[in-house]
């Protein structure tokens, strides 16, 4: 297979491109379990890091978990919906709905940070909560909810298979939960681990939203890169990494998945 | 149940009219086809009753008297298989079949006999747990028609419901279908585009053409007795005789044809099994191509009149390309027709 | 005569229609409450500073915001580049090769798309700061990740798996025939690559880069690790807005970043809309 030169380049640019973006992912594991890193290795494997980050940021950890949970229930509750009212009216106001919601892909978190503080900083109440960071990754996940569902929505008869379902007798509502909602779930369950996995990993947004009563997994792995030794820093971000990774994983097979079934509906 | 249509009439938003008034009477238990080429209206007309598609303004449906036009799809009681057949790909066949019942709120112990009778009827007890996936075309087919069937809805609508086929599937089970219809003793109506489809499984066939019903009756007449150009092309290929009609003669260029009546200013058409090989025949005509079909020949004929003329020839032998034929065609097989909606055509 | 039946009918219809709409409603709501209205405010809060709306020609006069826009343009056009030619080398070869370990490579190289900016940063602190892997190996001499190449490097690290993905994906696409037309024709190698593969994945890429430029032009997280003295946009905006309080300012900036990072991506999404339609 390295038959010519050309290969041999490209073989060898994969390869440190793989090793650039890997070698740091490793050696952030390596250091958050060895007993001092610039001794390396030899000075021993140990947990302790790992036990004083969970000491140190447990809440933060919870806050996140609690934060995903909550922004996928809404993202559920409002991108469901709203795929399937988009599927149904596929028109320029449509478009436009879609476009418009999509974008805090576009606009810099930050941006969208500056612009909620300065409209709803001074409710006070809702300043302080959980729920203004929740509004934030909300703003931000909504679009690959409704993206998700509704590019399966898009893909299969949804139209047709709604008017069978109407002959038989089902109204609009019945429709809805028997025959539109089950079809779509390959699409709902990729948005929802996207959502998941993108609200746990959200910064921008977060950093400018939060209070120091209100952190979250990646605002307490900024702190604990600014401020703490790099074993710590590097256990919290070991830490992360196994949240992050098999949700990860999910959601490459879940969105292979959802598109597998829509071209194979397309057909 | 029967079904009374009046005044049903679609002018699509950008004013194309799809369907131009139509009325039309289907008594209880009889099967009737519509039938024309895509566009005709055919498919328009079936939504229509089924309310999936609204009429304009003055359209009158009964079904048994009763006037359904205001009732939304759902509680019209319809039951449709759709030509993509429109299964629900997260329910078994038996979750598909039994839908409508439930739609019903009918206790589950009833459903289930119920699902089980259509079931046995259709003969799909080998798939009643399959997932829709694993079905064939033919099967598809079978659970679709099930599904509507399974609710007992006072008219079947059926659209296109063997295009989805292949050739081969489609011929074999046009029969069983055909077969099914008439056991369920329902009222049905089904759109095609296929003659032979029409003519296999209907009591009645309506042909339309350009949004309306050129003609409705029984396959038998509208074979023999086609009342326009159209229906006698589309329904059994009749083939135009381009010629001169003068009281009881037909003038072509291939020679001169006696006619069963006087025709004058109507045009001639025949077809092709009516196209015999005859020495003894008055025209004259050129054999182009030659196509051994197994049971008889295709010729493919010059000479007789401008556009070339097909012959169905049965026997053990047929004439070489490039031989001169003698032809003859009977007077009573010559249609002789009102050309006026062929300018339409 | 049956007249009375329409009005009634109508309404029938539009009863499933209505549905669809009610399905729209809690998304306007929202969208309209938390980025609608706050999108407005922002706008108009860039115009209470004491300069009013004259403060985006005050930008221009700034020298400070000036080579902050320069710098990010700069970085950023670099990172696409960059991004480009290592992700499209490396998407064709996995995409023309199948090999033992292939799989594991290409995990690899898609398992940063979970990393926020934040612990993009660390990973690039890892190999080029004071600690790092680089001034471990040769002592005193490699510290690189609190400079503009280290925000380099961030940023690269962040757009290689997204643009990698869009390119293997497109790649994929191409239809196989094409290049072995292109060989029976006399084509080399080479000649394929330019004549055939680049054109097809033109699109593609085209869509990625834009998105890697507007991510990379909005990017905070990565900056704001390494931060110290690296005057990117993003960086500017949160100065102002933390430390010099200067809320008109920070809004008037941030306003200027996301109409750049929008357009770059709707030139992405007119891009691979096309790709799209020609694919399908």
């Amino acid at each position: 297979m390295l038959r010519s030169p050309a290969k041999l380049l490209q073989l060898f640019v994969t390869l440190v491109t793989c090793a650039f973006l890997f070698v740091p992912t490793l050696q952030s594991v390596l250091a958050g379990v060895t007993a001092n890193y610039f001794r390396g290795l030899s000075s021993g494997l140990t947990l302790k890091w790992i036990t004083e980050v969970w000491e140190l940021y447990a809440d933060s950890i919870f806050l996140s978990v609690w934060l995903a949970l909550a922004c996928l229930a809404v993202t559920l509750v409002i991108g469901v919906p709203a795929a399937y009212g988009l599927a149904r009216n596929p028109g320029r106001v449509s478009r436009i709905l879609e476009e418009f919601i999509s974008l805090p892909l576009a606009i810099p978190g930050l941006a969208l940070a500056l612009a909620l503080l300065q409209l709803y900083g001074s409710f006070k109440g809702f300043r302080a909560s959980p729920a203004f960071i929740l509004t934030g990754h909300v703003l931000y996940t909504l679009p690959f909810m409704v993206r998700s569902v509704l590019s399966v929505l898009m893909a299969m008869d949804l139209k047709t298979l709604e008017e069978g379902a109407a002959t038989l007798g089902a109204g609009p509502v019945r429709r809805f939960i028997d025959i539109v909602v089950p079809n779509a779930m390959p699409g709902i369950l990729a948005g929802a681990l996207t959502v998941v996995t993108l609200s746990i990993g959200e910064f921008n947004l977060t950093w400018m939203l939060h209070t120091p009563l209100t952190k979250t997994l990646p605002v307490g792995l900024a702190d604990s890169y600014a401020s703490m030794r790099l074993e710590i820093a590097s256990a919290y971000t070991l830490v992360f990494f196994l949240m992050i990774v098999p949700l990860l994983m999910a959601m490459q097979w879940a969105s292979a998945r959802a598109s597998a079934k829509a071209s194979k509906a397309a057909q | 149940m029967t079904l009374i249509l009046k005044n049903i009439a679609k002018t699509f938003p950008g004013g194309t009219r799809a369907l131009l008034p139509t009325s039309l009477e289907i008594a209880g238990g009889e099967i009737v086809s519509l039938l024309g080429p895509s566009g005709c209206g055919k498919t328009t007309l079936l939504r229509i009753i089924a309310g999936l598609q609204t009429p304009d303004p003055g359209a009158e449906i009964r079904f048994d008297g009763e006037d359904v036009a205001a009732l939304p799809v759902e509680k019209r009681k319809v039951g449709m298989v759709f030509q993509s057949y429109a299964l629900f790909p997260n329910m078994p066949v038996r979750g598909n079949i039994g839908y409508g019942l439930k739609m019903q709120r009918l206790p589950k112990a009833e459903i289930a006999a119920r699902v089980d009778e259509v079931i046995a009827l259709c003969r799909l007890e080998a798939y009643a747990d399959r997932p829709i996936g694993a079905l064939s075309g033919g099967q598809r087919q079978r659970v679709a028609l099930a599904r509507a069937f399974a609710p007992r809805p006072r008219i079947l609508l059926l659209d296109e419901p063997l295009s989805a086929l292949d050739a081969a599937l489609r011929t074999e089970l046009r029969g069983e279908l055909a077969a099914l219809l008439r056991q369920f003793g329902i009222t049905a109506i089904f759109v095609t585009h296929d003659q032979d489809e029409a003519m296999a499984i209907a009591d009645r066939v309506a042909v339309m053409s350009h949004g309306r019903v050129a003609q409705i009756g029984t396959p038998e007449a509208l074979y023999r007795k086609p009342e326009t150009a159209f229906v006698a092309r589309f329904v059994g290929n009749a083939m135009p005789l381009g010629g001169r009609i003068g009281k009881d003669r037909l003038y072509l260029p291939g020679g001169v044809l006696a006619l069963a009546a006087p025709a004058d200013g109507k045009q001639a058409f025949v077809r092709a099994e009516d196209v015999r090989i005859d020495p003894e025949g008055p025209l004259t005509a050129r054999v182009e191509t030659v196509t051994f079909l197994g049971t008889h020949y295709r010729i493919v004929l010059s000479g007789i009149t401008k556009d070339p003329l097909h012959a169905l020839h049965s026997g053990l032998s047929a004439p070489k390309t490039g031989e001169t034929v003698k032809v003859s065609i009977a007077p009573e097989a010559i249609l002789t027709l009102s050309a006026e909606d062929e300018k339409a055509a | 005569m049956p007249r009375p039946v329409f009005p009634l009918q109508r309404s029938a219809t539009v009863t499933s229609r209505q549905f669809a709409g009610l399905c729209l409603v809690p998304l306007a709501v929202f969208t309209f409450a938390f980025l609608a209205l706050p999108l407005v405010r922002l706008i108009l809060g860039s115009a209470e500073g004491d300069a009013g709306w004259g403060i985006y020609l005050q930008i221009l006069k700034t020298p400070r915001y000036l080579s902050a826009l320069g710098q990010t343009v700069l970085v950023s056009l670099a990172v696409t580049a960059a991004a480009l030619a290592v992700s499209t080398t490396a998407g064709l070869f996995l995409v023309r090769n199948r090999f033992p370990g292939r799989n594991v490579i290409l995990s690899m190289l898609t398992l940063p798309l979970a990393f926020p900016g934040v612990v993009v940063g660390f990973m690039i602190i890892l190999l080029g700061g004071r600690q790092g892997l680089f001034n471990q190996l040769l002592p005193g001499h490699l510290v690189f990740a609190y400079s503009m190449f280290g925000l380099f490097l961030g940023y690269l690290y962040f757009s290689i798996p997204r643009v990698l993905l869009t390119v293997m994906a497109a790649a994929e696409k191409i239809d196989p025939s094409l290049e072995e037309a292109a060989r029976t024709l006399g084509a080399p190698a080479h000649r394929i690559i330019l004549d055939v593969l680049l054109p097809a994945l033109a699109p593609s890429l085209i869509a990625a880069g834009a998105i890697a430029f507007a991510t990379a032009m909005g990017a905070f997280g990565t900056a704001f690790t390494l931060a110290t003295d690296i005057d990117v946009l993003p960086m500017v905006i949160y100065t102002e807005f933390t430390l010099s309080a200067n809320f008109a300012m920070a809004s008037a900036l941030s306003v200027l970043l996301g109409l750049v990072t929008w357009a770059m991506l709707l030139i992405a999404r007119s891009f691979s809309g096309t790709t799209v339609a020609a694919g399908g």
